[in-house]
């Protein structure tokens, strides 16, 4: 602990040090759009801009934050019509579509910063296209199992670290009455986090990425053995029934309530369910298990980043606050237990106490040599991602369709790929 | 100089022809946005159906491939067909508004103590938000806690999950719909009822005529102007469905409740969506649906219009 705080204070101090030059001569207005509408978030990204125009007086800097579903679709307007000179937005290919649109501005330049290279080296490539960067990271967190210990103590069952062992604890919790994992896919996306992991278990990240890709079939037999995996605990009643009806949220309580004893979610589903009462005695996590022992372990880790339309009047304050928000202080600040709840991006920032924190920075850390995915619908192509999340959701519902499902996905594959 | 100076023996053009000029000078603000904000967008649209466009970067012309595609959803079954299917059964099921909000004003239609009470809030459910709709009836149908079934408990029956089903989940969101659009009809019946002549009520008692005759043969004929709104409105209520669908389904369980508002929609403007010239196209196939209703609405009232 006294490491972590005396490590946090050089960062400070190494910080402060890089901003004050540059303090003084920064003028003018900057707008900075943010979608982190959730209540702690904005609070926190709040927090932040605040030190940021204490540290430029001379700044007049305007926050406009964006519920964050409607943010998704006003991305287009904006960065078109009224660009900030500061946005959030989503690593990988859920960027490309406005990078290859010349609405994102190239921040390369910032990435040959020794600083910026050395402590943002980790997301760099989750920030590439065409050799160049488009924008910051400025938080990522790991995706799980996250499981009722006090259901798996009840059962007598441990936390599985294969196939086998995960099967066999389904069963078991299947045939105490309850779930195995509870979901909701009426927005789909939960859907694509349980295809990553089993599609990256069963054939690797290289096929999960060239599927992604385009570059194989879905009526593929590797495909067809993932789904294959997936059926085995649909068959035997591992999710919880009219999960196409509920939203994540709506999803939770099954899990507090103890009707289910596992979710596959990302660290973002700590704060909910703590918030509903589940202690830290209660509440566990365990990296999601192998399947087929042959392909290295890979990891869901989706990055949220900051980005500088390329139509911002004020690119050089937009710069600065780039390297502010990723500075390893703010890094640390901003993604703490009480603010975020997240991973910090600069290798220079400490992660915080919080078990699931530690857990999952040893795990992408340590554990996920296979490499580090964003998520399916950040990976693959908006269409393609569409339509296959509706087929993985059609999937979980009618998984005697899986061949019509696949043949579906595959003709999508033809007309989105060109 | 003359007298008759006084009187300019040319007189201006515009007082020559104030009187055919006046009722376009008025008609000239409406007709200026119609024509920039419904006619030109007509013409917009069926041009950007020919293109392919994510909205950002390049347009590249690509002729009808956007119609041959959805030829193609639709002899797959997939995607379009449902959206066209779903919007069939909307236009069908939607119609039983129309009897029942006549039904309902049949009832309303007399005069009891606080009966302003009772139709207001018969009406209630077309004055508060579709998006309030949506949910009251998203929490209804909830597998979980929802009223429906529990009520269903009590007679017996097993949960159903209405949303969750891809056979019921339209009848689902009809039935939403239905809601608010009987209390519309029920309203336009109710100030048809007002204008119902009397003396032919009278007329037909004596005649003998009560109960169904009565109502088929002296009021309904009556309530024939009320009708053909409720008709009018119901069809294009129908046929632009969107805002339940979005809040109660979007448009899942995987896809099975799209009608083709939303799918174009999903396809050009959502979340996933970056294919405006297929959107485009799906709603020009929506327009010229639309166009044929319309056409025949215009033809018949210009018909009546002609008759008197």
């Amino acid at each position: 602990m006294l490491s972590k705080m005396k490590t946090t204070a050089a960062a400070v101090a190494v910080a402060s040090a890089f901003a004050v030059p540059a303090s003084a001569e920064l003028t003018g207005d900057l707008n900075i759009f943010l979608d982190t509408s959730n209540p702690a978030p904005r609070a926190t990204m709040e927090a932040m801009i605040d030190r940021f125009k204490a540290e430029h007086p001379g700044l007049n800097v305007e926050t406009t934050v964006i519920d964050r579903e409607a943010y998704k679709t006003q991305i287009r307007n904006f960065l078109t019509a009224n660009a900030p000179d500061v946005a959030t937005w989503y690593a990988a290919n859920r960027m490309r579509p406005y990078v290859e649109a010349g609405l994102f501005e190239d921040v390369s330049d910032l990435y040959a910063e020794p600083e910026i290279a050395e402590g943002l080296a980790s997301t760099k490539g989750a920030l590439t296209i065409d050799d160049k960067q488009w924008g910051v990271a400025y938080t990522y967190y790991q995706w799980g199992v996250y499981y009722r210990k006090d259901i798996f103590a009840e059962l007598g069952l441990s936390e599985p670290t294969n196939w086998a062992e995960e099967k066999a604890n389904c069963g078991k919790i299947v045939a105490s009455g309850r779930a195995c994992y509870t979901i909701g896919t009426k927005y789909l996306w939960t859907a694509g986090g349980w295809f990553d992991y089993l599609n990256m278990r069963t054939n690797g990240f290289d096929f999960h990425m060239d599927l992604a890709a385009g570059n194989v079939s879905w009526e593929d037999d590797r495909v067809k053995q993932t789904f294959m995996n997936w059926k085995e605990l649909i068959d035997m009643g591992g999710f919880i029934a009219d999960h196409q009806t509920y939203s994540w949220q709506e999803a939770l309580p099954f899990m507090v309530n103890g009707e289910a004893a596992s979710y596959l979610m990302g660290n973002f589903a700590v704060a909910p369910l703590r918030e509903a009462g589940l202690t830290d005695d209660q509440l566990d996590f365990y990296q999601f298990p192998v399947i087929n022992p042959e392909v290295a372990l890979s990891e869901d880790a989706p990055t949220d980043t900051f980005h500088i339309p390329a139509n911002a009047k004020n690119k050089e304050a937009a710069r600065e606050f780039l390297r502010f928000a990723t500075s390893p202080a703010e890094q640390t600040i901003i993604n703490n237990g009480k603010n975020l709840g997240q991973l910090p991006v600069n290798a220079a920032s400490s992660v915080d106490d919080d078990k699931f924190l530690q857990m999952g920075f040893e795990m992408l850390s340590n554990n996920s040599t296979g490499g580090v995915a964003q998520f399916w619908d950040r990976d693959a192509p908006a269409e393609m991602a569409k339509v296959s999340m509706e087929g993985f959701q059609e999937f979980m519902v009618k998984p005697d369709q899986m061949d019509k499902i696949l043949a579906k996905l595959e003709r999508a594959r033809g007309r989105i790929y060109k | 100089m003359t007298v008759s100076s006084d009187i300019p023996d040319t007189e201006s053009w515009f007082h020559r022809n104030q009187q055919r000029i006046a009722p376009w000078l008025f008609l000239a603000p409406g007709i200026l946005f119609f024509a920039v904000y419904v006619i030109a967008p007509v013409f917009q649209s069926f041009n950007l159906s020919l293109y392919e466009w994510d909205g950002l970067g390049e347009k590249t012309y690509v002729g009808m491939r956007n119609y041959e595609d959805l030829y193609w959803e639709y002899v797959d079954r997939d995607a379009f067909f449902t959206s066209l299917k779903n919007n069939v059964m909307w236009l069908f099921l939607y119609l039983l508004a129309i009897p029942a909000g006549l039904f309902i004003a049949l009832f309303l239609n007399q005069t009891v103590r606080g009966i302003r009470l009772y139709k207001s809030l018969f009406f209630f459910p077309f004055v508060i938000s579709q998006v309030v709709v949506g949910l009251v009836f998203t929490w209804f149908y909830d597998p979980n806690f929802g009223l429906l079934n529990t009520m269903l408990g009590w007679v017996g029956m097993g949960p159903i999950n209405v949303l969750g089903n891809e056979h019921l989940v339209t009848y689902g969101i009809v039935a939403a719909g239905l809601w608010p659009q009987t209390a519309y009809c029920m309203i336009l019946y109710l100030t048809g009822l007002n204008a119902v002549d009397p003396e032919q009520i009278e007329a037909g008692r004596l005649d003998g005529a009560k109960g169904w005759s009565m109502l088929w043969n002296i009021i309904l004929p009556q309530l024939r102007p009320a009708t053909f709104i409720a008709f009018v409105v119901t069809i294009i209520g129908a046929l632009r469905s969107f805002d339940l669908i979005s809040i109660m389904t979007q448009g899942g369980p995987f896809g099975s409740s799209r009608v083709l508002a939303y799918y174009m929609f999903e396809v050009a403007l959502s979340e996933y969506g970056f294919r405006m010239g297929y959107g485009a196209a799906i709603a020009v196939v929506l327009f010229l649906i639309m166009l044929c209703f319309i056409t025949y609405f215009l033809w018949s009232m210009y018909r009546e219009e002609k008759g008197h």
